[in-house]
């Protein structure tokens, strides 16, 4: 680990401050940034801990829920309206790491959760994300864990978050603030594939901080459901993880929502599985063959190409549970 | 008084170590300690061009920074003991074996400084070519020099007629991947000099007097000035069973500063410094008549080792004895690669090997239509054939007979895909597990003190988790004819009577008669004493060593156990669940039921790890380590374990020692990756012969 400066704002407004300075980092749960400055992978100048700052309200509303960016994971999932109204989000919470790592992981520290690829964890491999121009070791390394979509020669890495598939399915939006003013982006606006420049993650601009998360109630978000698929039975990250949200009117499907987690390089909404659902009956057979039409722009590597099959199963497991023919 | 030994007592330390007060080796409070980090190498192999070490050394708080440059010169890298000595990688030289190899040592006054000054070392490398995997090297198989564990080879009746006579015949071979042990504890080490030639170490590891030994030679000093203590092991499973580089380095290091220091290994570097489990490619051949019957078996094993070290995982040992047969040869051969010397992983060679010979047995059960208990009582082995030699005592039948009951085996139809319970696929499956009873010469040492009545009982063995401090205090009191509250028993020091490396599931049956014997001389001694010599006051000492009885070498002395498991297989996406275990093991006398318990489950636990999820994977590129921490290198999570019924079989054996104890710490890990593999055949109609079996492997 690096020596690095540390603050502790107490107010919005000076955490702005300290977090426009260069070389300035965000410090909420601290799951992922200490991890990686343990292993030196991040080497950040500044720490801003964002303990001090008054964010972790979870604001249940008529018409939506507004979480703090620093409600933890686990108040998230436990918060007995976002079980109600929101049932993937919390499923997906709680099928990621474990019940300590979730009591310390914050919201906005899980929407920018870094990377598991072991490629990029050790110094000694060349990681474009790490140091751009440097390489990728995974491309033609051990790419079992690697992304099927939303790769490129520079990057397969994988986004591990579960909680963010579901805030995708769930159309949620992130508020951001920064010293210059306010701003507000949909779940789908705020991640990047890798393309030539993998160490760009976000549309987040420097200095800039998620203050909130909003769930708008919708019809298909109380029919929502998350499936997860890993080496062991908790505390691993999926192999391919779906989350999906149904809206069944009468006997026709008015509406779905489809996202994908452990198999591209962002969580992976796959809206032609949504179109082919919509306006059919709620069965195996529909979600079956809807759930074929996902991937179909994988370029999965050697070690990882079973994913692609698995991650249609998935789907159709969900959906099948969404849509209570399981 | 009803004996201690035989009761399921609480463990006598598990105070200590639920309230934190259990001293494990890096806990050892010591005044001005200051902190060594070591570097490794980026590349697998080839040589270090340069090293800049100026920026590191100018770093607030560094005291030294070592490099093959500066460091001091040892007297001896290598020794020529055992097979299972290896050469350290001491910064001797520019050479690099294999990737994380030690290439420098950074020493500050605190740890996050030597941890910051290390990152600012810059090598730069003259890079070789890799040979990381078994598969590259297979012609180059050799036959190794010498075992631990007998002879590299073996061979009775002919192979090649028994085959040829034979009506059904299984040849397939079997794969085990490079395993980690990752203990919870990682190694550790505070070195202490006193002068330039007494050293004292506070050492995480298995074998308190190995290491005295292997250090003493290093420095070039009499063993006798070095001390080591180690009074809590935080699980060792065979990588603390000899002492690595990072002992030798601590102690340089902590001679260089002229401070006491304190050296941890990291979880990342637990997987390049401290050994694994190599690679096995194990080649079976069965040959049997129409009914069953075994008329010839093969087992041929290759392992993966260093460039630089032999080490054998035997893993056809158990074949050479496990069933009758007239016509049977196994073989040991060796691969070099690029990779840290391999070494001791819980029940080495029989863990890796039943997977392969209890697989084949079920493939060929499937071959002859029989159940696969039936089959093994087919071929129940009334002697070791090999050895020509009859068990000293073996309750196979009782463990299969007892354990299938419980499981409720009866309810199994055959047919693979022919159980199933909604999703998911139901599988059940068994195997033999095995592990041999050994023992070795130990020393112990008993004293009554008057002052408070009570007795102090001491032997230099170690304690892993496994329950020896509890044990050997039962022994004691027994012996001794009093309550075990009377009794203190230390471990974990060179100045206690010498003890062997706790491995090879021994320490009950080596310390355990050292034991018995020092408690029975001091209450004979205690006994002579005249009224007069009471009235003194004094302690009263015995000493005890005991030695492995004459007896003991005209039997075979083995272990035995079954393993029945249940599978649950989601048949859309391949999650394997084990849902539930039946072991039942014979393993001689039971000391202590509760912690026994505790070791036959936790053995179980680590089989369920290595059968489904346990996979050390080296880049074909740079021999480096990919999975590298414990997120991904899977172990089991409670999730992940189902009930586990174990069975613990009565057995008296009056051979073994004197206690009847056969060794509980390994067998349970035998036999439940096969019994694991066999219901995943029979769940899915899948045979997956390499481990782990993750759910791509059977899609």
């Amino acid at each position: 680990m690096n020596a690095f400066s540390y603050v502790r704002p107490t107010s919005e407004a000076e955490a702005l401050r300290a977090l426009a300075e260069p070389g300035a980092v965000a410090l909420a749960g601290g799951t992922t940034l200490v991890d990686l400055m343990r292993l030196d992978v991040m080497r950040p100048a500044r720490v801003v801990d964002l303990g001090g700052l008054p964010l972790d309200r979870i604001d249940a509303k008529t018409g939506g829920i507004s979480i703090g960016a620093l409600a933890s994971n686990t108040a998230v999932a436990d918060h007995p309206e976002i079980r109600a109204r929101f049932p993937v989000l919390a499923e997906a919470i709680d099928a990621g790491a474990s019940g300590q790592i979730r009591n310390m992981a914050s919201v906005g520290g899980n929407l920018l959760q870094r990377t598991r690829c072991s490629y990029f964890r050790d110094l000694a491999s060349p990681c474009n994300k790490r140091s751009p121009g440097a390489g990728c070791a995974a491309f033609d390394g051990y790419t079992r864990m690697h992304a099927v979509v939303g790769g490129s020669q520079n990057c397969i890495a994988v986004n591990p978050s579960d909680m963010c598939v579901a805030l995708l399915a769930l159309d949620a939006v992130v508020r951001i603030k920064s010293a210059t003013g306010e701003r507000a982006i949909p779940m789908s606006e705020l991640h990047v594939t890798p393309d030539d420049r993998p160490n760009i993650e976000t549309t987040l601009k420097p200095g800039e901080l998620i203050t909130a998360v909003e769930l708008r109630d919708a019809p298909f978000a109380k029919r929502s459901r998350y499936v997860k698929v890993r080496d062991r039975a908790s505390f691993a990250f999926a192999l391919a993880s779906a989350a999906v949200a149904l809206d069944i009117e009468g006997t026709a499907i008015k509406a779905a929502r489809v996202a994908l987690g452990g198999v591209a390089t962002k969580p992976w909404r796959e809206q032609r599985v949504e179109q082919a659902l919509v306006g059919k009956r709620p069965t195996q057979q529909t979600f079956d063959a809807a759930a074929k039409l996902a991937l179909a722009d994988a370029a999965p590597r050697p070690d990882n190409a079973f994913k692609v099959a698995l991650a249609r199963r998935v789907i159709a497991r969900a959906l099948a549970l969404a849509g209570g023919v399981s | 008084m009803k004996p201690a030994i035989g009761a399921p007592i609480d463990r006598v330390d598990a105070q200590r170590k639920v309230t934190g007060t259990a001293t494990y080796a890096a806990d050892t409070p010591v005044t001005r300690v200051a902190h060594a980090v070591i570097v490794t190498s980026a590349i697998g192999k080839g040589s270090l061009r340069a090293l800049d070490i100026d920026a590191a050394r100018r770093a607030p708080g560094v005291l030294a920074v070592l490099a093959h440059g500066n460091a001091p010169r040892v007297k001896a890298d290598r020794t020529s003991g055992g097979p299972n000595e290896r050469v350290l990688q001491l910064l001797q030289d520019d050479w690099i074996h294999y990737a994380d190899q030690p290439i420098a040592v950074v020493v500050a006054d605190t740890l996050e400084r030597a941890q910051g000054a290390a990152s600012l070392i810059v090598p730069r490398y003259e890079t070789a070519a890799v040979v990381a995997s078994l598969e590259q090297s297979l012609p180059t198989a050799f036959e190794p020099k010498a075992m631990v564990h007998g002879a590299p080879d073996s061979s009775r009746g002919s192979f090649d007629i028994g085959l040829a006579a034979a009506k059904h015949v299984v040849d397939a071979t079997y794969e085990t991947p490079n395993e980690n042990h990752n203990p919870m504890e990682p190694h550790a080490t505070i070195a202490v000099w006193t002068g330039s030639d007494r050293l004292t170490l506070y050492d995480a590891t298995q074998g308190i007097f190995g290491v005295r030994q292997r250090i003493a030679e290093v420095f070039g000093i009499p063993k006798e000035q070095v001390r080591v203590i180690d009074q809590f092991v935080g699980g060792g499973f065979g990588c603390k069973g000899t002492p690595w580089s990072h002992v030798a380095l601590c102690a340089m290091a902590a001679k260089v500063v002229n401070r006491p220091v304190k050296l941890a290994v990291t979880r990342q570097q637990m997987f390049s410094l401290v050994g694994h489990r190599p690679h096995t490619s194990q080649h079976i051949q069965l040959g049997a008549d129409p009914e069953g019957k075994l008329t010839a078996i093969r087992h041929a094993v290759i392992s993966e080792t260093s460039s630089f070290d032999e080490f054998v995982e035997p893993s056809a040992m158990q074949t050479r004895m496990l069933y009758a047969c007239p016509n049977v040869i196994t073989t040991q051969r060796l691969v070099r690669v690029d990779a840290p010397t391999p070494t001791f992983q819980r029940a080495p060679g029989e863990s890796s090997g039943t997977f392969a010979i209890e697989s084949a047995m079920d493939e060929l059960a499937y071959k002859v239509g029989i159940d696969p208990i039936e089959l093994r009582l087919r071929n129940y082995a009334e002697r070791d054939e090999q050895e020509n030699k009859p068990f000293s005592s073996k309750s196979l039948r009782e463990c299969y007979q007892q354990a299938a009951a419980k499981f409720g085996w009866n309810r199994r139809t055959p047919k693979p895909r022919s159980m199933r319970d909604g999703h998911e696929l139901v599988g059940y499956g068994m195997a033999t597990a095995t592990y041999p009873a050994n023992q070795w010469p130990a020393g112990a040492r008993a004293t009554y003190r008057p002052a408070d009545g009570t007795y102090l009982v001491q032997a230099g063995t170690q304690d892993l988790g496994t329950g020896t401090y509890t044990i050997m205090t039962q022994i004691a009191a027994d012996a001794l004819g009093v309550p075990i509250e009377r009794v203190r028993f230390e471990l974990g020091d060179t100045a206690f009577p010498e003890a062997p490396v706790s491995g090879g599931s021994t320490t009950a049956s080596t310390v355990g008669p050292a034991v018995k014997d020092a408690c029975t001389m001091l209450r004979a001694k205690l006994a002579a004493l005249t009224p007069a010599d009471r009235a003194v006051g004094q302690a009263v000492v015995a000493e005890a060593k005991s030695e492995v009885s004459p007896e003991r070498k005209k039997f075979a002395t083995h272990a035995f156990g079954a393993d029945f498991v249940e599978v649950r297989i989601d048949e859309d996406l391949g999650m394997i669940r084990v849902a539930r275990v039946v072991a039942a093991f014979a393993a001689g006398k039971i000391l202590n039921p509760k912690t026994a318990n505790n070791q036959f489950v936790g053995g179980i636990v680590w089989g369920i790890g290595m059968a489904l999820e346990e996979d050390t994977v080296r880049d074909r590129r740079t021999g480096r380590v990919v999975t590298r921490d414990l997120a991904d290198y899977h172990v089991p999570v409670h999730a992940d374990v189902p009930a586990i019924d174990v069975i613990q079989v009565d057995e008296v054996d009056t051979v073994v020692n004197s206690l009847g104890t056969k060794g509980i710490g390994e067998i349970g890990i035998t036999g439940i990756t096969a019994a694991i593999a066999n219901a995943v055949f029979h769940a899915t109609g899948t045979r997956v012969r390499a481990l782990p079996i993750t759910l791509d492997k059977i899609a």
